[in-house]
């Protein structure tokens, strides 16, 4: 949980320099509330993206939720309809990592929903105030002179890669999606990015393979 | 305008991902080989973002691969440092400090 807080103030630091006003970044943290996606948004918008490529990379990046609400939906299942949509609305990884672990605990406790609210509203709470606090300080770094700002966004990036290279089939999917990225470059509405992602889960997945056999 | 579309579009797409399945309960199988490859996607994704940003800086249209372009350095350095320290915020503002190091460096030359 205090591990989002660097997050969250760097999403609100990045956003202005990317050219998200003020309301479109706390809109985001608001009503998106999805870290990665943020990220990626930001990135994109500072590249001059127009927005359904946004939103479509969006869904590619979130995607992966999908898997969340499927190991818990034996639980939600049960859960009245307002419930369901307040906890899967706050499914974050975070959420997800801290609920998961509770539900599939084998006891019998009837508060479990209870305990999912909790944290979502406690990650919510966090992420949207370092969202302010990070839009505060990106606004004064701007008015400094913004030194080595243009670079933040690639030094965030590498940062939040570099937890994720643990194994070589995960070496070589961020490998390809870094030269297939490079090779698409030119074409129009950021396809390529698209293009990079799934050559780069391709590989990922062809290398685990490759290796298991040996 | 283009920001309140971005913000409904994304604010949209998460949620049904996120809520889809409840109504569709068990009708939607997700085989294990697509669940693992959904594991790749957040890195793959930043990286595809990060790769072209250094090596294409500042919109230009040729590959710009020496040292003299700043944002190269300056990435090769905080892969370093991101390895090396495995701490977000130490490898952020020691990224950018090498990348406005080299920059002052270049104008120097």
């Amino acid at each position: 949980m205090i591990g989002a807080v660097p997050f969250g103030i760097i999403f609100g630091t990045l956003s202005g320099g990317a050219g998200l006003s003020a309301a479109g970044t706390i809109g985001m943290s608001l009503f998106v509330f999805a870290g990665s996606a943020q990220f990626i948004a930001v990135g994109l918008l500072g590249s001059g993206t127009m927005w359904p490529i946004i939103v479509l990379t969006t869904f590619i990046v979130n995607f992966r939720h999908l898997l969340y609400t499927a190991t818990l939906l034996e639980y939600l299942k049960r859960l009245p309809r307002l419930w369901q949509v307040v906890l899967t609305f706050g499914l974050t990884d975070e959420t997800f990592a801290v609920a998961a672990g509770r539900w599939l605990q084998d006891n019998g406790s009837p508060y479990k929903h209870w305990y999912q609210l909790g944290s979502m509203i406690f990650m919510y709470t966090n992420w949207n105030l370092c969202t302010l606090v990070g839009l505060v300080a990106g606004r004064m770094l701007q008015e400094i002179g913004g030194w080595g700002l243009d670079f933040a966004m690639v030094a965030a990036f590498i940062g939040m890669v570099i937890p994720y290279l643990k194994d070589k089939p995960t070496y070589a999917a961020v490998f390809a999606a870094g030269i297939s990225a490079l090779i698409f470059h030119g074409m129009p509405h950021k396809l390529g990015l698209i293009m990079a992602a799934v050559i780069g889960m391709t590989a990922g997945v062809s290398a685990e393979r490759l290796w298991e056999r040996h | 305008m283009e920001t309140l579309y971005l913000v409904a579009g994304m604010a949209l797409v998460t949620f049904s991902i996120r809520y889809g399945l409840l109504p569709l309960s068990g009708r939607i199988n997700i085989s294990g080989r697509m669940r693992n490859a959904l594991r790749y996607v957040p890195p793959v994704v930043l990286t595809a973002i990060i790769v072209p940003a250094v090596l294409y800086p500042n919109g230009q249209t040729f590959l710009h691969v020496s040292f003299n372009n700043a944002y190269l350095v300056g990435a090769i350095a905080t892969v370093v440092i991101g390895k090396l320290s495995k701490n977000l915020l130490i490898t952020i503002v020691c990224g950018m400090a090498c990348f406005g190091l080299w920059q002052w460096i270049l104008k120097m030359m």
